[in-house]
């Protein structure tokens, strides 16, 4: 079953999609060198954007014609720089799920987020206190609290050592695969583009920066 | 109201005021500070303008019209409008300016009608002796807040971008995403209404309030007069303010709700 399809899409002087597809219910990896514009093209997807010409479908709908609130809730994005709001861990994951319209889960939930991207940290720890790795862990068990079908995720261990990476993305991948979602993410370390993606997109084939 | 005589300044003593300014002026040119020039125009621009301001009070004031009232006051909205888009820390894109002023006319109007029609009940209701002074304070008020709201709402738009879109990914609406900036420019907007209150009677006594009191009324009287304009004002710029940022939040984003204008 086909996710995106994208025809003709161009954001100006930054990348040129002729024609893409994506399939659902499967690990995609992008990958490319700085500037190819792998950021630009995850929020066209989250909608963050919209391209300057071309079409972007979502199960068959431009998504141009769909609410882009629903959208957004349908296809989560999470960050490069982990964002942090005000007050504790549990504030932080809660704000997520209230931010797409759900209720708010209760702790055992919660903590059970935190053990799928093994941060081992109580929920009442400010979330600003934490480390810049620990930050995009949170940020990931924000993500996996919601009701979204697809997840964007933006170099979700940039900031993570290897072993933890691995740790932590294997997790996340094992939670995409039981739910049946789809995983759409941005790695600059190919070997585990290559370890584990079903799909590896090379932006270089589509930005107007690389040579 | 319990008249006493009122103090009449001479020719004279208000000259002697001006030694002030002499000393001022002296200052900063021993000091070299680069600031006579101006000291020495605005000194003008304050006495002229006062003048001139007396003058046209004491002629609208021995001719009641409404039209004349409310033309006055249309023109202390108009001003501080203007003021207020002067006064923005950064270049202000036209879709807020709007929301300012439609901010401004609606809010200061409604307050105002309530205020001077239920609170005061003017007799006859465009008398010009209060009506116009109660306007200009109410107005100079709610042009403060709304400046400050107007600043911190465009600082946060633009400090805070990744928050915002951090919570437009997980699925918030443009309102939810900007809840707390709106939530920093209301504060900053009120809060030197809520400071002045505060210290009002204790740190200092206010200028309406000081005025009335030189002029030869009761202190009391003058006391409930205070008590009012402030309750006023800090209603006034309350329901401004409110009306301001529920129209300017929306200027950031567009109809797809993408941030669109985080750096106007």
């Amino acid at each position: 079953m086909l996710l995106f399809r994208i025809e003709n899409v161009k954001v100006n002087e930054i990348i040129e999609v002729s024609q893409l597809e994506i399939p659902a219910n499967q690990i995609v990896c992008i990958i490319g060198k700085s500037g190819s514009g792998k950021s630009t093209f995850l929020r066209l997807l989250n909608h963050l954007d919209s391209p300057d010409e071309g079409t972007i479908f979502y199960r068959g709908n431009d998504i141009q014609q769909l609410d882009p609130i629903e959208l957004r809730r349908s296809i989560t994005m999470v960050p490069q720089t982990p964002v942090m709001f005000p007050g504790t861990i549990k504030d932080n994951l809660q704000i997520g799920q209230r931010l797409s319209g759900l209720s708010t889960a209760d702790e055992v939930t919660l903590q059970q987020a935190l053990k799928r991207v093994s941060l081992h940290k109580s929920l009442d720890t400010p979330a600003n206190d934490l480390s810049g790795g620990e930050k995009q862990r949170l940020a990931l068990a924000r993500a996996t609290l919601l009701d979204a079908d697809v997840f964007l995720l933006d170099e979700p261990s940039s900031a993570l050592d290897s072993d933890t990476a691995d740790e932590v993305i294997d997790a996340f991948i094992d939670f995409i695969k039981s739910e049946n979602k789809s995983l759409i993410m941005i790695t600059h370390d190919l070997g585990l583009a290559e370890r584990v993606a079903d799909v590896t997109i090379e932006m270089n084939l589509y930005s107007k920066n690389a040579s | 109201m319990n008249e006493t005589t009122s103090i009449d300044l001479t020719f004279w003593q208000l000259l002697f005021a001006y030694v002030f300014i002499v000393i001022l002026w002296m200052i900063v040119r021993v000091k070299g500070i680069p600031r006579e020039k101006l000291i020495i125009i605005s000194t003008l621009r304050m006495t002229v303008q006062l003048i001139l301001v007396g003058y046209l009070l004491m002629i609208v004031f021995e001719n009641p019209h409404p039209m004349i009232t409310l033309v006055i006051v249309l023109f202390m909205l108009g001003f501080a409008i203007y003021n207020v888009y002067k006064r923005a820390s950064v270049a202000i894109h036209v879709s807020v300016k709007k929301a300012i002023a439609v901010a401004m006319v609606l809010g200061i109007s409604v307050s105002m009608v309530y205020f001077l029609f239920v609170v005061l009940q003017l007799d006859p209701w465009y008398n010009p002796q209060l009506f116009i002074p109660i306007s200009g304070m109410i107005i100079g008020n709610a042009m403060t807040g709304i400046t400050l709201g107007v600043n911190q709402l465009l600082i946060g738009m633009r400090e805070q971008k990744e928050k915002v879109e951090a919570a437009l990914m997980l699925g918030g609406t443009p309102k939810e995403a900007s809840h707390s900036i709106i939530n920093e420019a209301f504060d900053s907007a009120m809060l030197p209404t809520i400071n002045s209150m505060v210290g009002m009677g204790i740190v200092f006594l206010p200028g309406m309030m000081t005025g009335q009191i030189i002029a030869g009324a009761s202190p009391v009287s003058a006391v409930k007069y205070q008590i009012a304009i402030m309750l006023g004002v800090a209603g006034t710029v309350a329901i401004t303010v409110v009306i301001f940022l529920h129209l300017a939040y929306k200027v950031f984003f567009n109809q797809r709700a993408q941030l669109k204008f985080s750096d106007q």
